[in-house]
């Protein structure tokens, strides 16, 4: 036991002197899985950060009620009071049309434009938040529903269905970025198989003369395969530096847009489990990749 | 400790290198094979090293049927066997005692062991002055002296070795020859491959002649 630690440790460190003594070489096919790693990698955390930020504009759901234009005050304070009730129902907060005009005619700088009209177009207004528990989008929508059929309502609007759409669209992203994961995992083993197999190619003699002495498959395997182990395992990392770096680049305008919506502000990095997940996985393509090459080459070879 | 009976081997395309070739070599024997280039020498040493396997049949080899060894059994079988190439085939990228240890090293024998082991084969062969340095810095001789070391460092009951002479003058030949002599007379059964034939009468240890792939003739030794 001590005897094939000891042998697994030497062939791991002289594996590791290899790669250093060939630095360009290496380097290149280092390179390559680091950028083809890099690149589902920052997909997946562009999506997870826009799940997050789409979560927190879902969780501050308003339902609008554009009431008949009418409609009495007293009317619409009895429906106020009747909604507050419900526990359903966080808050209620009317906007009259005068109220709605002035800020519309604030945010929108058509003031000029407004004060040519001959009436006020806008209805009044009740914004309804729904309690904690009842925003998730398919609460929303049926509570949207439910408010539509009251008479007074000309129109329950979800505010936000974009933020739904958003949602199934990041849905979508997702499971792109997954299959795209695949692909380039796919491009990893052949990268990673390729180099091996110009490895086993170069050291045929040496190959030959090991099988010649004695030397099992497994003796004779272990230096590729932790070669091949060895570049996914640093591809990884290279990739990690990646996305990190490329988050430093975009935490700026990420902070902007969440700043803009309300939501959490800074972006989020990889984070523990998606970065032991990247390593373990660009390891473990390159020792499969290796694996592979080694096995179909050493066949050729008596 | 080898028995051909019948043993034919035709390559792919139809060449026949080794047809009906029945012999004995008793354990301890030393025997030379000889015959012209293409006579079938080198076919029978790969036979018995299972680099190729015979087309008909069979080949004993330490009361094991070479043919049927299962490809997870060949490394061990290996190891019974050390070999000594014409063209040494030494790893140029790594030192004399580098190159001695490897058998020890693939059967993973301990490092103080190995080195103990290594430098008493170096002794034998006369280079233990000469272990951290590479193969091409030597000569043709001293580098079939390391081809030797390594073939007998971990005591192989049976040495084979094809034209160990093939690259060296008459003097170096006969060093080398010496040494071969010398195993034998240590009890390891040593099998030769060569067509020098003043190497093989000044011996005067048995050979075989190959024409063809035929053995038509087997004569002297007796011991």
């Amino acid at each position: 036991m001590k005897a094939w630690v000891v042998r697994h440790l030497q062939v791991f460190f002289a594996t590791l002197g290899e790669l250093v003594h060939a630095p360009v070489a290496n380097g290149m096919t280092i390179a390559v899985i680091g950028v083809t790693l890099a690149l589902p990698a920052t997909l997946y955390v562009g999506v997870q950060n826009l799940q997050r930020l789409s979560g927190g504009i879902d969780a501050a759901g308003q339902i609008s009620l554009f009431l008949k234009r009418d409609t009495a005050q007293k009317e619409i304070d009895a429906l106020a009071v009747r909604l507050r009730k419900r526990n359903e129902v966080e808050s209620v907060s009317f906007l009259s049309p005068d109220a709605a005009l002035e800020e519309f005619k604030r945010a929108s700088g058509f003031g000029a434009a407004l004060d040519a009209l001959q009436r006020n177009p806008l209805p009044p207004v009740l914004l309804v938040t729904p309690a904690s528990r009842h925003r998730t989008p398919t609460a929303l929508r049926t509570l949207t529903e439910e408010f539509g059929k009251i008479g007074a309502v000309e129109l329950a609007q979800f505010d936000l269905e974009w933020v739904q759409r958003l949602q199934a669209i990041l849905r979508l992203a997702e499971r792109g970025v997954w299959i795209l994961t695949a692909l380039l995992a796919v491009a990893v083993l052949l990268i990673v198989g390729n180099t091996i197999r110009l490895a086993v190619l170069n050291r045929r003699e040496e190959i030959e003369i090991v099988r010649l002495v004695g030397g099992t498959d497994a003796f004779i395997r272990r230096p590729f395969l932790y070669a091949g182990t060895l570049q996914g395992a640093f591809g990884a990392l290279l990739a990690w530096l990646l996305v990190a770096g490329t988050l430093a680049l975009m935490s700026g305008p990420i902070g902007e847009l969440g700043a803009l919506y309300g939501t959490g502000a800074a972006a989020a990095g990889l984070g523990g489990s998606a970065s032991m997940a990247l390593l373990a996985g660009g390891a473990g393509l390159g020792w499969l990749g290796s694996r592979i090459a080694v096995e179909r080459h050493l066949r050729r070879i008596f | 400790m080898i028995q051909f009976s019948h043993v034919f081997k035709r390559y792919p395309g139809g060449f026949d290198a080794l047809k009906d070739v029945s012999f004995e070599l008793a354990q301890g024997e030393m025997a030379f094979i000889t015959g012209h280039s293409g006579a079938g020498k080198s076919t029978l040493l790969k036979l018995i090293t299972h680099i190729e396997v015979p087309t008909r049949g069979s080949l004993l080899v330490n009361h094991k049927n070479v043919a049927r060894l299962a490809r997870r059994q060949l490394p061990y079988f290996r190891r019974s066997v050390g070999v000594v190439f014409q063209d040494y085939r030494l790893l140029t990228d790594r030192t004399v005692f580098d190159n001695v240890a490897l058998p020890l090293v693939v059967a993973g024998v301990p490092a103080r062991e190995t080195g103990r082991r290594v430098r008493a084969a170096l002794e034998k062969v006369g280079l233990l002055q000469k272990e951290r340095i590479f193969p091409l810095q030597l000569s043709g001789g001293e580098q079939q002296r390391v081809g030797i070391a390594r073939a007998v460092v971990n005591r192989p009951p049976l040495l084979l070795a094809d034209e160990p002479t093939g690259n060296l003058d008459a003097a170096l030949s006969d060093e080398i020859m010496e040494l071969f002599l010398d195993f034998h007379r240590h009890g390891t059964t040593v099998l030769i491959a060569s067509h020098d034939q003043r190497l093989i009468a000044s011996s005067g240890k048995r050979v075989l002649e190959l024409r063809l792939g035929e053995v038509v003739a087997d004569h002297g030794g007796g011991a």
